[in-house]
Parts: C-alpha cells; structure tokens; sequence
C-alpha cells in the first residue's frame, strides 16, 4: 500500500498543509493571535479565480496571480483597518475582532455574490494524471509540491538573508527589542500579514481546484487544518510549522488507508483525538522552536 | 544633549517615577544609581520611548522625544543596551549586529562599522555565525553592546552591564565604557556597581523610589552618602541616608 502513489499523495498533501500552517504561524509569530479569518483570505482568491475566470480572455496564470495578490491585498487590509487599532488593547481584543472579520468576510461574499458554491475554472492540467508505471498521480500534486518547493526556498531566503525578513524572526521572539533596534512596529506586523496573506491565496488555488468550486464557508476546513497541525508541529516555530503540515498530510493519509471502509467518515475524529493527545503530553508541539510568549503591547 | 525634566511614569497603577529630572551634556558620562526598584530602568524606558510618560518633557539634542515610539528614538540617536543584555538568541551573532544597523541602513558603514566592532570585540568575530543564545553571558553582553554601538549612537545607555558578570569580565566591560567615553560617546550608565560606576563617570543621580536623591560629583556622592548602605542594604537593608 505504501507505494509511489501513496508517498507521491503524501507529500503533495503534506506540501499543501504546510503552507497552510506557514500562514497561520507567520502572524501567531508576531502577534500571538489565532487568526480566524485566515480561511476568508483564501475564501477571498478563490472568489478572485472565480469572477475573474468567467472573462475567458484572460490566461488562468493571470488569474491565479491576481487571486494570490488580492488575497495579500485583503489580509493586508484586515490588519490596517482591524487589527491595528486593537493590537495594543489585549490578546482577546484581537481574537475577538479575527471573529469579527471573517464573519464579515463571508457576509461580504454572502451578499455580493451568492450563498451558495460557485463554479471556478481551471487550466486543463489540473484534472489530468500522469502514469508512472503502475502508479497514477495527478498532475496537479506534482504542481503542489513543485510550488511548496520553490516557495519554501524563497521564505527561507527572505527570513535568513534579508534585514526584514531577520527582524520579523527578531520580533517574534522580543517584540520590543526589535523596536528598540529602529525597526518599525508596522512594518513588521503588516508584512506578516502580506506574507501570510499570499500563503493563504496559494493554498487557495489547489484547495479550490480538488472541487473546481468556491463558496462562503470554504475558509471553515482549512483554518481547522492549519490550527491543528501548528499544535501538532508546534506554534513557536515556521519550521515547525512545516512539520506540523507534513505530518497532518502523513497521518491523514494512514488513517485513510487503515481505516475500514464503516470508519473512514470519522477520521477527522481520529485525528482530533491526536491533537488531545499532543495537547496533554507534548503541548509545544513536535519542534521546540525558540519563540517566546511576549505579547505585542 | 538630553533634559529630562519633571518625569511621571506608571506601571497602571503603580507610580514608579515621581518627577525625576536629570540631564547628560554632549561628551559625558553620567551614572544613575539607586537600589533595586528604585526606576532606574523605567527612566531609561521612558527615554527610549518603551514606556509612555505620565507627565513631564524629554528633551534630545533640543527636540521633544517623550511619547515618541521606540523605533524614532533610536533614529534619532539614543541607543540603549538593555538590562539583561536581552540578544536575540536564536539569531546569529552576524543578525543581531545587522539588526542593530538598522536604524542606519550603509552597506559600505555597515562594513566599517562592522570591522570597528571586530576590532573593539574579537570574540564576536570568532562566533559571527553562532546563534547569540549559545554565548556565555559576558560575550552577550558585549554582543549587547556591540548591537547598539552599530547604530553609531551620539547618546549611549546602558543598564546594568556588569550584572551577573565575573569580576574579570566586570572589568573588561568597564575598561570598554570608558574607552566608549574617551572615544567621544555620550554615555548614560545605569549600575548596581555603585563604586565600579563612580570611577568612571563624570556625574552621578542617585534614584530613591521613583525620585532623585542626590545629584552630583563622584566626590560629593561619596562625601553625601554612604554608597554602602545603598547597595549592600547596610545594617537597615534598603534605606539610604542622606548625610547632610
Ligand atoms: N512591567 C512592570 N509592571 C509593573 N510594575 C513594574 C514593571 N516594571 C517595573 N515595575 C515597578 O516599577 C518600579 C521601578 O522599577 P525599575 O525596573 O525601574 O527599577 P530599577 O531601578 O531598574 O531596579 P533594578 O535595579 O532591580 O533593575 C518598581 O517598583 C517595580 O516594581
Ligand atoms: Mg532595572
């Protein structure tokens, strides 16, 4: 059963989820918020891919980057507009206005648009699959891992070679400090949320493209996601992070194989039970990162 | 260079400065001394601009600094190393230097400035690439110090550089601020070392729950007070008297 499909499935869901924990790390980094309306931000482009793909004149690649940077554009702008005129008020404050915006998100789309799903297009690779000897992989897990790939690199880049990148770690570990080292609070925070925002419009493409369709809940499953395997990998890291995602794709996949036919829809299940179980014994999760638990005052 | 005058800070409801007023002309080094508590840290935190001041006005190099955001102090020229030294450890020493430039972004100044603290630090040269948690405490807090000379500050702050540290290395650092003052560094120093301090230094403050008690020479400080009795706590532990 563990074979190149199965490693290939994998890894391509393990690369997916990873991203998707990147996103959410990059800001609970900072700021030391959960934020729930992560999910809206790819709810946001995949609306973008759904509007801007019923213009049949324009290429899907365009489509796809104008999605990815709206959804920066937009997570963005929840930090100007929501985010910033609480974050020095409490840790709850900012919960409780993440709530706030992603209901809102959805009102917006809800309003706007239609409450029910809407069909998205997609480039014709998307649905293909590739034989590779006895194994059938679909083209676009090879694409998923091929993009993790390369932004994996360009984050590790950003973060260990750049000034901004090297005071966004220096800040999620002593917020204040970094501030006394001349770097601007505001900068830091809006370019987790940039960052955090174009990790969410990527998701976004191949999270819509298993359905081709989009609609105002789709945010729900994917923060889930993300939360759990943060608290899996471990909060306090990107690496861990990382982890996290590869390790939910991993066990996620086990339990799809091992699972009897009668249990299968209760993986999920399982898999929060494995949560409680990091939670009680191992609650910093897989990788010890160095982060500490200062808050942004 | 700066005023400090009539200075309130508060930790919610905690008052811990009741009307401080202190001043360090360009070219000094001045000692603010007092006993644990006394808000010898929460003045430099008003001055950089981590705590917000209640009332009274802060003045740097004739313009008003109080209520402005740490990242604009140090722009403007007041770095602080601070207590605890308080490195990022799980960045490299070479990012904790980078990160200390930053309010003075020159690639070609950050070179020499970067030679400069190779020549003042050699040991920060062997472990540029170790990540700054791995030094012993002595080494971070040259690192600290380091950091904050990077942003060529005109008005230096330090608070409590000797603590935690060995005689020996009490000395290096101590040898090192005064070559920092001879070099033309504007210095505020924040010490527990109370004698180690007044050796160096061309004025003291001597802080007493939250206001001054005394400000003056080394000499006078000496003559006025028994340093003692300040700092050791004496036969009636945290009490300093006053001879006058
Ligand atoms: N973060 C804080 N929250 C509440 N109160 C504080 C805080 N920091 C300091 N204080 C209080 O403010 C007063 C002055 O503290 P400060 O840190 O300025 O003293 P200090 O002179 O630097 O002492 P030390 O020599 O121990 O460093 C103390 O009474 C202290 O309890
Ligand atoms: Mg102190």
């Amino acid at each position: 059963m563990i074979d190149l499909e199965f490693i290939i499935n994998t890894v391509s869901l393990g690369s997916l989820y990873a991203l998707l924990s990147l996103g959410l790390v990059f800001v609970y980094g900072i700021l030391k918020l959960v934020n729930f309306a992560y999910g809206e931000y790819i709810m946001v482009a995949g609306y973008a891919m759904h509007v801007i793909g019923q213009n049949r004149g324009i290429p899907w690649y365009v489509t796809m980057a104008i999605a990815v940077l709206l959804a920066a554009a937009v997570s963005y702008a929840t930090e100007l507009v929501a985010f910033r005129p609480v974050r020095t008020k409490s840790l709850t404050a900012l919960i409780v206005t993440s709530f706030a915006v992603s209901v809102f998100l959805q009102n917006v789309v809800l309003i706007t648009i239609s409450p029910r799903s809407r069909a998205v297009p997609l480039p014709a690779f998307f649905s293909q699959t590739l034989t590779l000897g006895t194994a059938t992989i679909p083209v676009r897990n090879l694409v998923i891992i091929g993009t993790t790939i390369v932004l994996l690199i360009g984050l590790t880049f950003v973060m260990k070679k750049t000034v901004l990148g090297i005071a966004m770690r220096a800040a999620a570990d002593k917020f204040t400090t970094t501030r006394l080292m001349g770097v601007p609070a505001n900068l830091v925070i809006s370019a987790t949320f940039i960052i955090s925002g174009l990790l969410a419009g990527v998701v976004a493409i191949f999270w819509v493209g298993r359905s081709a369709s989009v609609d105002p809940l789709i945010g729900a499953a994917p923060l889930l996601i993300a939360f759990i395997a943060t608290v899996m990998g471990g909060m306090h890291s990107l690496v861990g992070a990382v982890i996290g995602g590869f390790v939910y794709g991993l066990l996620f996949n086990i339990l799809s194989i091992m699972l009897p036919a009668t249990m299968i829809s209760y993986r999920d299940a399982f898999m929060f039970m494995i949560v409680i179980l990091f939670l009680l014994f191992r609650p910093e999760g897989i990788w010890r990162g160095g982060y500490t638990e200062e808050r942004v005052g | 260079m700066l005023t400090v005058q009539n200075l309130y800070a508060s930790y919610g409801a905690i008052t811990a400065l009741h009307g401080v007023s202190l001043e360090v002309a360009e070219g000094e080094i001045v000692a603010l001394l007092g006993i644990n508590g006394a808000g010898k840290s929460t003045t430099l935190k008003s001055i950089t601009g981590v705590l917000r001041p209640v009332r009274g006005s802060i003045t740097f190099l004739g313009e008003e600094i109080a209520n402005k955001s740490p990242e604009s102090t140090v722009k403007k020229g007041i770095s602080l190393v601070p207590e605890g030294r308080d490195i990022f450890g799980s960045l490299t020493v070479e990012e904790n230097l980078r990160l200390g430039a930053f309010a003075n972004r020159d690639r070609a100044r950050y070179k020499t400035d970067l030679d400069e603290m190779f020549q003042l630090f050699p040991i920060l040269k062997e472990r540029f690439h170790q990540a700054g948690g791995l030094l012993s405490g002595g080494e971070q807090q040259m690192l600290a110090i380091a950091r904050a000379l990077m942003s060529r500050p005109k008005l230096l702050m330090l608070d409590e550089p000797s603590l935690g540290l060995s005689p020996t290395m009490t000395d290096q650092i101590f040898e090192l601020i005064s070559g920092l003052h001879e070099r033309g560094t504007t210095i505020l120093l924040v010490e527990q070392n109370a004698e180690r301090a007044l050796e160096i230094v061309d004025r003291a403050y001597l802080l007493t729950t939250g206001s001054l008690e005394f400000s003056g020479t080394p000499d006078e400080l000496r003559r006025k007070v028994d340093i003692a009795s300040v700092y050791f706590g004496g036969e009636d532990d945290d009490h300093c008297e006053v001879q006058l």
